[in-house]
């Protein structure tokens, strides 16, 4: 047995000031990597296109309490919404014990205490008995998602060309973590329990799970101290690893799921944007006396390359979609009710978000793992040898997938943290149209036929009024109208 | 001589003899449509700016559409005009496909002829027309309160100025309505289509996916001018056997409306003739047509537009 677990062959005092130091430095390394890799991925939202999304404070405040906090687009599928209820709520409450277990680990040792919150008394009676039942409900919970997710026939949108290789394995990795996240919580509080037990006092706290437990763990106090130790040790560490695995992983939603609902779009989704430096050309073509205003330029005054039109490259999309790529934790909603994707066509909204995230790791910072996306030849992805070349569009994001898609918003609506894979796709659409010409011949015709005829078909301008021909009503008696 | 006159207006047989379009007996007069030149030039203006849209000027099945609308416009006696001539298409089709340039122009093009005109409300039967007129166009420098005409016919109904009698009886008629991606997610208009449908008495019945969760035609996002990409089969087909499985009394017993599935030898609790599938689009019309044609059902089922049903409820068919 490790010395350091055992306080008899050890001074006390030197015992406890070594575990403190030691979850000190544990605290310290876990947060300070935490944030070098939210700095990574901060930069790489950053990099896209600036789009105002200030003001609006109460309706965004009320959108995020609703759709983010209130889970309210989750509901629309009760199964998985009950389960990812467990889960969730299970998250926030067991979070106010890692608060606990830190206060314990940096002062308890010193100061000789041990379950810091124990003053609040009856309710932390009610917390800990909460958390033990949503503990166990968060297994039962997490068995289920990879029941949906691992059986023979999963459930349709856990499958796909993008869901396989290190998005399969992320996706279980998290559900084996949330599990060995659990069961050290109760060996922790169970062996805590029985060490009470056997010394005759009470241990602070109801613990329905872990009082039906005790009697699996041995009666010899070392070995239930060396468990309780171990169990509390592998908890922290555990989470503090869970933590640092996040920005890796599509889990990361837990945190960006929050502000990605809170800089949702707020105009109906109908609206697309409208491209400003576009809006200046066609002005100055219609109206000779239309000043086009100067060009943006660098802080130093000298001129900045121009930007193209639509996106080619994560950097030419809004700044807001590459944070809708980081706050996608590839629940395939989107993709299960696309018209395209459900009736067999290349496109699926998700695998545009995931490829946007790859993309912005590849060609930017990346979090300690990355593992893009390969695709097989089903994905019909032309080859692509230097990675620089590898642009989300073509690169990733092939035309036959962007062309299937008909706007019709189902994606967008789906998504219970409210990611608009629609606005990507345009985007990307404009580029092909605007910068390559590249648009489906068809659709080059109807494009013709509108600046013709001023309509996307081909009949003659002055035909356009003949449905008023020979027109006839019934003549009513009147009594019917405005009765 | 119904016969004959059904054979002159739809171009082929009918095998029930109540349709949408049967022409009341009686008198009938001309409307000669208003349009905005006329008005302007006797300094006039009108309540309401009726938006046609290209599908509702050139498509032949849509043009009964538009010329519904207008025998409901003209027997409420609202003042209203048309642009006429010097209407162009909105520019939806561009923008959907990426071509924001061709877009701007249409949009410009149009807001110019408007605001000459000083217009205030525009109501159009497109939910194409409707979303980018009310939603893009103001960018753009043009702001108009724009109505989509399902949500106008429901305030005429509710105003009582359309009672939806002494004209065609939809009573007992089954009737399922697709919810257009336009008109429903873009702009959250899911009620008023369905309060209209409901003011026939008739035997309305939901689709599994409706509404908020509704599927596409397959048309939008300028869909309608090209093939659909490689897939195992067409958006309208799939939605149009979801809207024959739901009017049959066929849906509860489908396993998995969900996936492409849609075909499974589930009996049939009602008998298709006669059922109608309600649209508030004319892309949603096309393709709903095509995917009955495409089913072998349309000398059953047949789709028709809320303003088609309201004026042949009303009786003011010629």
């Amino acid at each position: 047995m490790p010395t350091i677990l055992q306080p008899q062959s050890f001074p006390p005092y030197l015992y406890r000031m070594l575990q403190s130091i030691l979850f000190l430095l544990l605290l310290v390394a876990a947060f300070g990597l935490f944030a070098w890799q939210v700095r990574k991925i901060r930069a790489n939202i950053l990099v896209g296109r600036d789009r105002d999304m200030s003001g609006h404070i109460a309706e965004r405040f009320r959108k995020t309490l609703l759709v983010a906090f209130g889970q309210q687009k989750m509901f629309k599928r009760m199964t998985p919404a009950l389960l990812h209820l467990v889960v969730y709520v299970g998250f926030l409450v067991i979070n106010i014990e890692v608060i606990e277990i830190i206060i314990d680990g940096l002062f308890g040792n010193i100061f000789g205490f041990h379950r810091a919150l124990k003053f609040l008394g009856p309710v932390y009676d009610v917390l800990m008995a909460t958390n033990e039942i949503l503990a166990a409900l968060v297994i039962v919970a997490v068995a289920a998602f990879w029941w949906r997710r691992n059986r023979s026939q999963p459930v349709r949108r856990f499958t796909g060309v993008e869901l396989r290789a290190w998005p399969k394995l992320d996706a279980n990795v998290i559900l084996y973590i949330e599990v060995a996240l659990m069961v050290a919580l109760f060996f922790m509080n169970t062996a805590d329990l029985k060490l009470h037990q056997l010394r005759g006092e009470e241990l602070p706290g109801t613990f329905p799970i872990s009082n039906l437990l005790v009697g699996l763990l041995p009666s010899s106090e070392g070995t239930l101290h060396v468990l309780e130790r171990l169990g509390w040790w592998i908890h922290i560490t555990g989470i503090f690893l869970f933590l640092n695995y996040l920005p890796s992983s599509k889990h990361f939603h837990i945190i960006l799921a929050f502000p990605n609902v809170w800089y949702s779009r707020l105009v109906p989704q109908g609206q697309f944007s409208n491209v400003e430096s576009i809006t200046n050309e066609v002005k100055a073509m219609m109206d000779p006396s239309f000043v086009v205003p100067p060009a943006p330029t660098a802080p130093d005054g000298s001129a900045l390359a121009p930007t193209p039109f639509g996106a080619k490259d994560v950097e030419d999309l809004p700044w807001t979609n590459l944070l809708n790529a980081y706050s996608c934790t590839e629940c395939g909603r989107c993709t299960s009710v696309c018209p395209a994707n459900l009736t067999g066509k290349l496109l699926s909204p998700r695998k545009i978000i995931m490829d946007t995230r790859d993309r912005m790791e590849e060609k930017y910072e990346s979090p300690l793992i990355f593992r893009p996306n390969v695709y097989g030849p089903e994905a019909k992805h032309e080859p692509v040898t230097d990675l620089m070349e590898a642009t989300l569009l073509r690169g990733k994001v092939t035309p036959e997938e962007l062309w299937a898609c008909t706007t019709c918003n189902a994606c967008v609506e789906s998504c219970p943290v409210n990611i608009n894979p629609l606005e990507s796709i345009i985007e990307m659409r404009r580029f092909l149209v605007l910068e390559e010409s590249a648009a489906p011949n068809s659709l080059n015709v109807m494009f013709s036929n509108i600046e013709n005829n001023g309509a996307p078909w081909a009949f003659s301008p002055s035909d356009r009024f003949n449905w008023a021909d020979d027109l006839f009503a019934a003549e009513k008696p009147a009594k019917t109208a405005v009765a | 001589m119904l016969r004959c006159a059904l054979h002159d207006v739809l171009g082929r047989s009918i095998p029930f003899p109540m349709s949408p379009t049967t022409p009341t007996a009686g008198e009938k007069r001309q409307i000669n449509v208003p349009v905005m030149a006329d008005l302007a030039a006797r300094n006039e203006s009108p309540e309401i700016l009726f938006w046609v849209g290209c599908a509702g000027a050139f498509d032949d099945r849509y043009k009964r559409v538009t010329r519904a609308f207008v025998r409901i416009l003209d027997h409420v006696g609202v003042k209203y005009a048309v642009l006429g001539l010097e209407e162009s298409c909105t520019g939806d089709p561009a923008k959907r496909a990426g071509n924001e340039f061709l877009f701007q122009m249409q949009a410009m093009q149009n807001i110019t002829t408007m605001n000459g005109y000083g217009i205030k409300k525009i109501v159009t039967a497109c939910p194409h027309c409707f979303n980018t007129i009310k939603n893009e166009y103001p960018a753009l420098g043009g702001e108009y309160e724009v109505i989509h005409h399902s949500t106008y016919l429901q305030q005429l109904i509710n105003e009582g100025k359309v009672g939806v009698s002494g004209g065609e009886s939809f009573k007992g008629r089954r009737i399922t309505f697709h919810d257009s991606c336009y008109l429903g997610r873009a702009n959250n208009i899911y009620e008023a289509p369905r309060e209209v449908l409901a003011a026939l008495d008739a035997d309305l019945v939901e689709m599994k996916r409706s509404r908020a969760n509704g599927l596409c035609c397959g048309a939008g996002g300028a869909q309608m001018w090209k093939e659909p990409e490689p897939g195992k089969k067409d958006i309208n087909i799939e939605r149009t056997e979801e809207a024959l499985a739901t009017l049959s009394g066929k849906a509860d017993a489908l396993a998995n409306l969900g996936g492409v599935e849609t075909e499974t030898g589930a009996p049939a609790a009602h008998d298709l003739q006669g059922s109608i599938i309600a649209v508030g689009c004319p892309f949603c019309m096309t393709m709903m047509s095509d995917g009955l044609k495409n089913k072998e059902q349309e000398s059953k089922v047949q789709v028709f537009d809320l303003a088609e049903l309201v004026a042949s409820a009303e009786g003011i068919n010629a």
